[in-house]
């Protein structure tokens, strides 16, 4: 059975990846270049960092998508998570169809229109734009996400484990906290940076929802894009980049250890017997 | 402990004592989903320190019913009454009753001892207490070395013995036990039954088991009541559920067996005669029924208690059924021999292998006589 | 058989009295009972059982109520708007319900948006161009997919956790600047450009950037992700012996594949060409940043009515319309997975 990879395993494999990943390996090379000029490489320099960490409107951008991402992701996974346990563990109540209509129709929705309705709604009951509104703007579309991501883990989670918790004398509310949430804590939190990332990339529903002094980070790039490639541009790419590389693969190194020590553990339990 | 011979012996038997009080009593207890009546009119008494089991096919209605008494679905209609007191509307929370989960249920992120001690911890008893009681069933079940580890470093044998002392721990006034056994391989789960009966008799708890595996059921059970569609077929002892079925479906679902149909010829003082085409004999039984003559009736015959031999017996008048080998399978312990009559009727024997060599064995196509004592055949009606 | 010939008594078991068998029934009650002493708790209390409102109630109401005021609201305005007039005011639309006399209320339903839309080319050739671009870059996206996610699925069991995450990573990646990388490969004096002119392949400078053709390359490379999820969880599950079974009995390995594995992997080829087609079709930052002038994408319409021409009725009625085209699949994909589920 030692098979090797065929011809066509192996290019499919490599073009594939290399589509995937070549253009932001050159875009991370490029924010390393002397040159002004993207294209033509002048050697080796870290110059454009440095600009950057002068650049005040930038931080400020920076800053503010920050709190954006933090407050928003916290409320949308508060609110997600109720809404998933409504969906999988409530069974019938009024409403119920239109309520995961709303869950699952933000999902599919065209950034465009989420953000024009949220805006015409602020503008109607005349709410003036800025950070609470983009916050709420991204909420709401946060919260769903994660309602479906709790939504699955609850769906594949035995019953009878929250059954046995009342059955051994536990009211059902307490059972949640002590039973189900601990058990269902990583789907929670992996909602929770799904959200941070989703409110940290977003830029067409924060260009519709923001006012003055409420400027994102992608609506900054997305200003400076439009003018062009510029190296700066590049070093603000490559440290997000870089950031959310990191934390995906921390998480996924330590999801995995967990996984080989459980998989370790349940071999020994069996031999041992 | 003095104790004549003569008492010892005596049956424990509270079902027949019209003194004993119910311990558990369903009274008409039906259970519908929509269209679908799960449990249909279960009229039912446990008694204090029985090991009862709720034996039938899956989708019979026995799980509903266990569900009940611990409260996790309400009656449509009915009452069950838990020492005299009416348990509707109570809570699975609040209930003196706890149940040990088919799929065990064990709480993933809690060590074993946290497990055990969740109950506990529920009833507000005093840290010092509980540490010595979840450390007592620890020792019961024989999971000391364990206590500290998590579930998923168990094996199916051990998680099994966690969800038992999860919910003895409690010393509930019922233990509800919903296919303890199923996960278990066979080997592990013969040692099992044992263990669970000697915790049973040790603590005096009754315990209400569901099963679909009647050899399990045989084993454990002071009774056993047999379910199908949502009824009670019959509730008695293991031994009289196997000796005395008082259906076609309860002989059938415990147990081999060959049966026969038949017409009453004649009602004698304390025997039947049935006359039965297709055993190719007419039948001798104990009368057991009350059938007029003429009535169809069927003989239900246990594989063991029919004699296969190649010699004509003395009397052949009766009780005495020709036919050819067809089949014979070969335990070691047993053969099991499957002979067809000239009706064309199957009927299956079982031989204990006495010797290891036999002389002349049985072989296909051999012409064999199967006798058997007025005894051995349970008449049944319709 | 246990036959229970006991010659002793049951063993005395001390049972749980009455007091800890009902139970009290956690921390949160006794907390309940101390907080009732105090009257605004105990207000509160009252008006929600008043009102009929349990624990659950207020569980359910929360996010929904949320759902409703910031998902379900916004989106009836959007239709009231798109039903009003362009004004020179602030907000730049008429009412749509007027008070006359302060007795009648005058609903003024104008329908000219939408006539509009379909009257003035710009706007049916867009949406139309939405739904070609959609489709071919669907269309390009499998083909890339395809062999990519088979390919993964051939691969040594070690090797799929982590090819697996390779694939999902650049998806948490900002969107932006992963269509940001491809205006300095693809713009003309590009490195794709630069690299093709050095090695002598052209001799003129390629011209992608602006054009559909940067649009679907944009498109392809975004989506990539959703389509080779469906299609590997499809792929994977096929059990290698059906493909040896095929063999055995005397089919070629290609044949193989369009008899065996394409009809096993149909539900992924499907779910993927929805995952990507959907959100292609209301497309707003790949059409503005990598297509043209030229370049009539919807998403980019809706953008522009709104922004530069300040048409805040007109751009209403493009979303309304842009929604009732993505019901159509929408509806269909939901039905396939109904029919999944069931199957």
């Amino acid at each position: 059975m030692n098979k090797g990879l065929s011809w066509f395993t192996w290019s499919a494999l490599v073009v594939g990846f290399s589509f995937l990943y070549l253009p932001i390996i050159l875009l991370v090379l490029f924010s390393f270049n002397e040159s002004k000029l993207v294209t033509v490489w002048g050697g080796f320099s870290t110059k454009w960092y440095v600009e950057l960490f002068n650049n005040q409107g930038l931080l400020n951008a920076a800053w503010v998508t920050l709190k954006v991402a933090f407050v928003s992701s916290t409320v949308a996974t508060l609110l997600g998570t109720m809404s998933g346990v409504m969906l999988t563990r409530f069974g019938k109540f009024r409403g119920r169809t239109l309520f995961s209509g709303m869950i699952y129709a933000p999902l599919v929705m065209p950034e465009v229109i989420t953000g024009l309705s949220l805006l015409l709604m602020f503008v109607a009951i005349s709410w003036d734009r800025g950070f609470a509104t983009v916050t709420i703007a991204h909420i709401t579309f946060s919260m769903c996400y994660v309602a479906v991501v709790v939504q699955s883990r609850l769906a594949t989670f035995d019953h009878s484990i929250e059954e046995a918790a009342m059955d051994l004398g536990c009211p059902p509310g307490k059972t949640f906290f002590a039973i189900t949430l601990p058990i269902i804590l990583p789907a929670v939190v992996s909602g929770w940076l799904l959200s941070f990332t989703l409110s940290l990339d977003d830029l067409v529903i924060a260009s519709f929802t923001t006012g003055p002094g409420a400027t994102t980070l992608p609506m900054k790039i997305y200003s400076q894009v439009r003018l062009g490639v510029t190296p700066e541009i590049n070093a603000v790419s490559t440290i997000l980049v870089g950031l959310v590389a990191t934390g995906v693969l921390v998480a996924s190194i330590i999801s995995r250890r967990s996984e080989a020590a459980r998989l370790r553990d349940e071999r020994l339990a069996t031999a041992e017997r | 402990m003095a104790v004549s011979g003569q008492e010892a012996r005596k049956k424990w038997e509270p079902w027949n004592d019209p003194q004993e009080k119910p311990h558990v009593q369903l009274v008409g207890v039906s259970k519908r989903f929509g269209e679908f009546t799960a449990v249909d009119n279960i009229s039912l008494d446990i008694y204090k320190g029985e090991f009862f089991s709720l034996l039938g096919p899956s989708g019979c209605g026995k799980t509903t019913l266990l569900r009940m008494l611990a409260g996790f679905e309400q009656p449509s209609q009915g009452q069950i009454l838990l020492e005299g007191s009416d348990m509707s509307g109570v809570p699975p929370y609040r209930r003196p009753v706890n149940m040990m989960f088919q799929s065990y249920a064990l709480f993933p992120h809690m060590s074993v001892e946290r497990n055990i001690a969740f109950g506990l911890k529920q009833d507000k008893i005093p840290s010092a207490e509980i540490a010595q009681r979840v450390e007592e069933v620890i020792e019961l079940v024989e999971l000391g070395a364990f206590a500290k580890r998590k579930p998923h470093q168990l094996s199916g044998g051990q998680r099994q013995r966690v969800a038992l002392a999860r919910a003895l721990v409690k010393k509930p006034k019922m233990l509800l036990l919903d296919e303890p056994l199923g996960a278990l391989d066979k080997k592990l789960r013969a040692q099992t039954q044992f263990e669970l009966m000697n915790i049973q008799e040790k603590l005096g708890i009754t315990f209400v088991i569901v099963t679909h595996d009647q050899e399990e059921a045989m084993t454990v059970s002071t009774r056993i009541a047999v379910m199908d569609h949502g009824r009670i077929v019959q509730v008695a002892t293991p031994t009289e559920i196997y000796e005395y079925p008082n259906s076609r479906y309860v002989a059938g679902f415990i147990g081999e067996v060959n049966i026969v149909e038949g017409r009453v010829a004649e009602v004698g003082e304390g025997h039947l005669s049935i006359a039965s085409e297709e055993s190719g004999c007419s039948i001798r039984a104990r009368h057991a029924l009350d059938a007029p003559v003429g009535a169809a009736v069927w003989i239900a015959l246990r594989p063991e208690k029919l004699v296969i031999s190649m010699e004509a017996p003395a009397d052949t008048s009766s009780n005495c059924m020709v036919g050819e080998v067809w089949d014979i399978g070969y335990l070691g312990n047993l053969s099991i021999y499957h002979v067809k009559l000239d009706s064309g009727a199957m009927i299956t024997t079982a031989k204990t292998n006495r010797t290891r060599d036999t002389e002349q064995p049985i072989t296909w196509e051999d012409r064999v006589y199967l006798t058997w004592t007025p005894d051995a055949g349970i008449v049944l009606g319709q | 058989m246990n036959q229970k010939s006991r010659d002793t008594d049951i063993p005395a078991v001390e049972y749980l009295d009455s007091r800890s068998a009902q139970g009290p029934a956690g921390s949160l009650e006794e907390l309940h009972k101390r907080l009732l002493l105090l009257p605004p708790y105990r207000w509160v209390t009252q008006a929600i059982t008043r009102s009929g409102l349990s624990a659950r109630g207020i569980l359910i109401a929360t996010p929904y109520l949320w759902l409703l005021l910031f998902f379900l609201a916004p989106f009836l305005i959007v239709l009231k708007i798109s039903f009003s007039e362009y004004a020179i005011a602030q907000p730049p639309y008429t009412a749509l319900f007027e008070w006359v006399d302060d007795v009648f209320i005058q609903i003024r339903l104008n329908l000219e948006n939408y006539q509009l839309l379909f009257e003035d080319d710009l706007y049916w050739r867009a949406y139309l161009n939405s739904v070609k671009i959609a489709g071919i870059s669907t269309f390009l996206t499998l083909l890339v997919g395809y062999p990519l996610a088979y390919g993964m699925t051939r691969a040594p069991r070690h090797w799929r956790l982590a090819l697996l995450m390779l694939v999902i990573l650049p998806f948490w990646t900002s969107f932006l600047i992963r269509v940001y990388a491809w205006i300095g490969i693809l713009k003309k004096e590009g490195l794709l450009n630069l690299l093709l002119l050095n090695l002598g392949v052209i001799d003129q400078p390629l011209v992608i950037m602006n054009t559909d053709m940067a649009v679907y390359i944009g498109i392809i490379y975004s989506y990539l992700p959703f389509m080779v999820l469906p299609l590997y969880a499809s792929l994977e599950k096929m059990d290698d012996s059906l493909l040896e079974a095929a063999a055995d009995l005397g089919c070629r390995p290609i044949k193989a594949f369009w008899q065996i594995t394409f009809p096993i992997s149909i539900y992924g080829v499907v779910a993927g060409c929805f995952l990507v087609f959907i959100p292609a079709l209301g497309e707003f930052v790949i059409p503005d940043l990598l297509g043209g002038s030229g370049t009539l994408m919807i998403g980019k319409t809706l953008w522009a009515e709104f922004f530069s021409n300040r048409d805040w009725p007109l751009s209403s009625a493009v979303a309304v319309v842009l929604l009732l085209i993505l019901v159509v699949p929408i509806v269909a994909f939901q039905k396939m997975q109904e029919k999944d589920k069931a199957a």
